[in-house]
């Protein structure tokens, strides 16, 4: 079981949350889904990390805006999964709960459905699960929205690199299997990496899509693995994720190269099949030897009882690491300078220094692997700790 | 339905012109809550051109409003094309689609049509997501454009008010009249020589080409389309339901039901979020049970009494 | 080949029950339930909830689910769709209303759902790899199909042997006639009704332990039996096993074979065929 429920953490911050006086407040929005198709992932990569980051920022006494110590209070929507329902919401965290800053939204199409609103109240946007190549456009058309994950290309990069150490170290052929789920992050990344693997030389021997929430992926797997090839590619979200795993085990799929996009990292991933596991490849990684990320990932185990994804969690953990040292070293709440803040400077969080250029902070992980238990990151832009990759082997404990 | 009168048209566009200036007295939330009024009285009045006479639940809603959006941001971002060349795209996309599942669906038994529409979103969906991933390929679908709420609200607007001027003719035509005789017995129509199934089709296709067109008006507050997410069936279930409420009587009963029930969800969705769902449920067994005939049928009642009683 | 054959036809199984509950419920009850799927996800639900939190295996479940779900089904059949039935003055109205009352339901039955659990239900559950003739499968899959068979066997027995069974199917041909010679029509289609609910929540149990649910899925399995339902024939058993043979290895062929996004559109292809060409379905014998 990967997902608990959230009322307790509801109940939580209530209490947390009105116990104090407004004014020292500062109201923090943050809307993300709870229920349908994406909740699965924000559940596990968005809440936890804005529920951890409240309750340490009030423990310290809350934030010091120019030598007055405000505390949080933090208002959550449930969006979901809706973008008509998280636009209309962020409509009322802006102009009528007049929230002072927000929390960017989880996925990428809610981030740009967003960007016009939040501009237009100048709220600074520092987005974490939206993976696109349109940066440039959208930061152009949107000054006050910041990416911090990486591009698409970049995810796919990643793959690519390793397929081809893969293949002079002969552990695979040039022949892919890849399968993608049928929804605009699966489909882009998929008619990316048709472009790049074959650029690179590889023959993409499989390739199908299924849709969102397809209940049974045993005819696709059974199609992988009647392809023959030793590289096994999927662009995949959270259930789908957990669904070819369990798909491959079962059909024993005899590659040495295997890679599941979105939830890979999730420790709940590790949770469901244990070692069978082992040395299969995902989107992300870190590096848990890295001290700030050692503490960061216990401060998340004793606060809010779950373990911390091997991903994208470190990266929201810091874009409110970022939030919070731009409010105070902006010594105000006016959003405008501390947009301009965030701007100029760079900051000191879990995944080190960060700054950014032209609204994107270029260090990220783009491809973790399992190894013995932990999910490390194997390839990633501007970070330290990378391991070499290992073959898959089996699927046997 | 009966027949329309020209004082209902007259205090129509009295309402029309009166609606417009409600982006200058609001803006964010309740302009935001304005757009969805008009959206979804759009999306009622024309539903109601169809099951109100002939008393046929569709569930087609989600699928045209879906088409509308896909066909936004596919060819705006696939093919650069501009909105309003997408807009009117959509709009015959719609018509032919709504089209052929008149023609496949509509010579049979209502229960046949209304098995058709439930799941009909989710298959476009997954047709749509088949022939994207396979055909057109795709660098996400962005609808990047300068309208703000206000623009989307006053294009909708126009939309609904064509609806409503455009079951005002029918209601006074022939195939209104036709229409009529359907609803009060589809053999005795038959009988007197009306083609049944023809007029059906035309009328579901006017709700398929008003939900693509209102689908593709959305498009760009939505900014980047996920067909999981421009077909969620739960749209359709909100059309019927707000158009039931309203009630089928009148060309305005639609109206009288969309601003109530956005409220209520509303308010439900900030303060029980979880609970929210549940106003659905609960909002059909009222009608069942309840309000058989919608807050017009309701009006009506006490009208009648009303008059009864002087 | 081999592997659609098999995967084909332990999908069907499942389908195959699924789609008698609906049958019961339209063909004898005569309520259109569309609220059949969210069924069908709380047995789902209840199969998950006991596996997650107290280890009980779904089998148990199974058990478990039918005592409950007879009584809620009957409770419903009682107090929500009787006056419907009591009302309506045609079949057609009755229809109308009990898809409006349905919808409702189907409505509260996800907001209940999603405040138990909203995200996926997902565990794991006999997800051993196993071989039937040459063609791997996992063991959950086979378990659930050999239940799926030995209920709708039971079923099938149950409805051609006991009196309350022929009583059911007395319901199923002619209201009024079977009123007249004597059998309580209110008493049997508040049974069939019980009864399809039953069914329906336990070949709920039964699929998610190799499919992974969630709470707003229903309606996609609403469609799939109400497709097998009107292919085989409105009332006829045997027609639903046949059908759902059908559907399942169409799927499986088609997921296969062309591409596993088009499974639905398979099934709406068959639909539009059988509208066109045989609406009283391939083993009806009267005009719906």
């Amino acid at each position: 079981m990967y997902r608990r429920s959230f009322f307790g953490l509801a109940a939580a911050l209530a209490v947390a949350g009105t116990s104090l006086f407004a004014q020292d407040m500062i109201k923090i929005g943050a809307i993300a889904p709870k229920t349908g198709p994406l909740a699965g992932g924000a559940v596990v990569t968005q809440w936890p990390n804005v529920r951890l980051w409240v309750e340490e920022v009030n423990a310290r006494g809350g934030l010091d805006v120019g030598g007055k110590m405000k505390m949080l209070e933090l208002i959550e929507y449930d969006d979901k999964t809706n973008p008509g329902e998280h636009i209309k919401l962020a409509q009322r965290l802006a102009t009528q709960d007049k929230v002072d800053f927000i929390v960017a939204p989880y996925g990428t199409g809610f981030n740009i459905a967003t960007a016009p609103i939040y501009g237009k109240f100048g709220y600074p946007m520092i987005a974490v699960s939206a993976i696109t190549d349109k940066m440039e456009e959208l930061t152009t058309r949107y000054p006050n929205l910041f990416f911090t994950l990486g591009t698409t290309t970049a995810f796919v990069d990643g793959v690519k690199e390793i397929l081809i150490e893969q293949r002079d170290a002969g552990a695979i052929g040039n022949e892919v299997a890849m399968v993608n789920v049928a929804d605009a992050f699966g489909i882009e990344l998929a008619d990316r990496a048709r472009e790049l693997f074959g650029e690179a030389g590889f023959d993409i021997v499989y390739d199908k899509s299924y849709p969102l929430g397809t209940p049974d992926l045993s005819p696709v797997m059974k199609g992988a693995k009647d392809s023959g090839a030793k590289a096994f590619i999927a662009w995949s979200y959270p259930p789908d994720s957990f669904g070819l795993a369990e798909q491959a085990i079962i059909e024993d799929l005899d590659v040495n190269l295997y890679y599941s996009a979105v939830a890979t990292s999730f420790p709940a991933f590790k949770g469901a099949y244990g070692n069978k596991i082992n040395n299969v490849l995902g989107a992300g990684g870190t590096d848990v030897d890295n001290p700030a990320i050692a503490a960061y990932r216990k401060a998340h185990m004793d606060i809010t009882g779950e373990v911390a994804d091997y991903w994208a969690s470190a990266n929201t953990y810091a874009s409110l690491q970022i939030l919070e040292q731009a409010i105070v070293g902006a010594a105000t709440l006016d959003r405008d300078v501390v947009t301009q803040y965030i701007k100029d400077n760079s900051f000191d969080t879990v995944m080190g220094e960060l700054s950014f250029t032209n609204n994107f902070s270029n260090t990220f992980w783009s491809v973790g692997q399992w190894q013995d238990g932990v999910f490390r990151g194997v390839k990633g832009s501007n970070v330290e700790g990378a391991v070499p990759v290992r073959a898959k082997s089996g699927w046997s404990e | 339905m009966k027949p329309a009168t020209v004082q209902e048209l007259i205090w129509a566009g009295v309402l029309v012109a009166l609606a417009a200036f409600w982006p200058m007295m609001s803006n964010g939330y309740w302009l935001g809550i304005g757009v969805d009024v008009m959206m979804y009285t759009a999306l009622a009045t024309s539903w109601m051109l169809f099951s109100g006479p002939t008393h046929y639940i569709s569930l087609a809603s989600a699928a045209f409003f879906g088409v509308g959006g896909f066909v936004v941001g596919s060819g705006m971002s696939d093919y650069d094309a501009s909105f309003w060349s997408m807009l009117a795209l959509s709009a015959v996309i719609g018509g032919v689609l709504a089209a052929l599942i008149g023609l496949a669906t509509l010579r049979l038994s209502g229960v046949y049509f209304v098995i058709f529409t439930l799941g009909l979103a989710e298959m476009i969906r997954n047709l749509v997501s088949w022939v994207q991933n396979n055909f057109l390929g795709s660098r996400g679908l962005y609808v990047l454009t300068d309208f703000t709420d206000a623009h989307l609200y006053w294009m909708l607007l126009v939309t609904a008010g064509c609806v409503y001027l455009l079951g005002w003719i029918i209601s006074r035509s022939r195939l209104g009249f036709a229409l009529r005789i359907i609803g009060g017995d589809e053999t005795v129509a038959r009988h007197v020589g009306i083609n049944t199934a023809t007029a059906k089709v035309i009328l579901f296709t006017t709700t398929g080409v008003f939900g693509a067109i209102v689908g593709a008006i959305i498009a760009p507050r939505w900014s980047y389309i996920e067909p999981n997410q421009v077909f969620s069936p739960q749209l359709s279930f909100f059309v019927v339901i707000m158009a039931l409420l309203g009630g089928s009587g009148r060309l305005w009963g639609p109206v009288v039901g969309v601003i109530p029930f956005l409220l209520i969800w509303n308010w439900v969705d900030s303060n029980f979020s979880n609970q929210s769902i549940l106003v659905l449920g609960v909002a059909f067994l009222v009608i069942v049970y309840f309000l058989p005939h919608g807050f017009v049928g309701r009006i009506e009642q006490l009208r009648a009494s009303a008059r009864g009683r002087s | 080949m081999l592997d659609i054959l098999v995967s084909g036809l332990l999908l069907s199984g499942t389908y195959a029950l699924v789609a008698m509950g609906l049958n019961l419920q339209y063909g004898v009850a005569r309520i259109m339930n569309l609220a059949n799927g969210e069924v069908l996800v709380l047995g789902a639900l209840a199969a998950f909830w006991l596996y997650t939190t107290a280890q009980i295996s779904p089998i148990l479940t199974v058990i478990l689910v039918i005592p409950v779900a007879f009584i809620g089904n009957w409770l419903i059949y009682r107090f929500l769709l009787t006056p419907l039935v009591r009302r309506s003055k045609s079949q057609g109205a009755l229809e109308v209303d009990s898809i409006l009352a349905t919808f409702g339901m189907s409505f509260i039955f996800i907001g209940i759902m999603v405040s138990i659990e909203g995200g996926f239900f997902f565990y794991k559950y006999l997800s051993e790899p196993i071989s039937i003739l040459g063609s791997t499968t996992s063991l959950n899959r086979l378990v659930a199909f050999l239940l799926a068979v030995l209920i709708a066997a039971a079923l099938y027995i149950w409805l051609h042997y006991t009196r309350p069974g022929v009583a059911v199917r007395a319901v199923s041909v002619s209201t009024e006639a079977s009123g007249l010679v004597g059998i309580n029509v209110p008493r049997t289609s508040a049974l069939a009704f019980a009864l399809g609910g039953t069914i329906t929540a336990v070949g709920g149990a039964l699929i998610s332990t190799f499919i992974t649910l969630d709470a707003s899925i229903g309606v996609v399995f609403t469609l799939k039996a109400l497709i097998i339902v009107i292919m085989g024939g409105v009332g006829e058993i045997r027609g639903a096993i046949v059908a759902a043979i059908i559907l399942g290895l169409v799927e499986t062929g088609v997921a296969t074979l062309v591409d596993p996004g088009l499974t639905l559109a398979a099934a709406y292809f068959i639909f539009v065929i059988i509208l066109l060409f045989r609406p009283q379905g391939l083993f009806g014998r009267r005009a719906v």
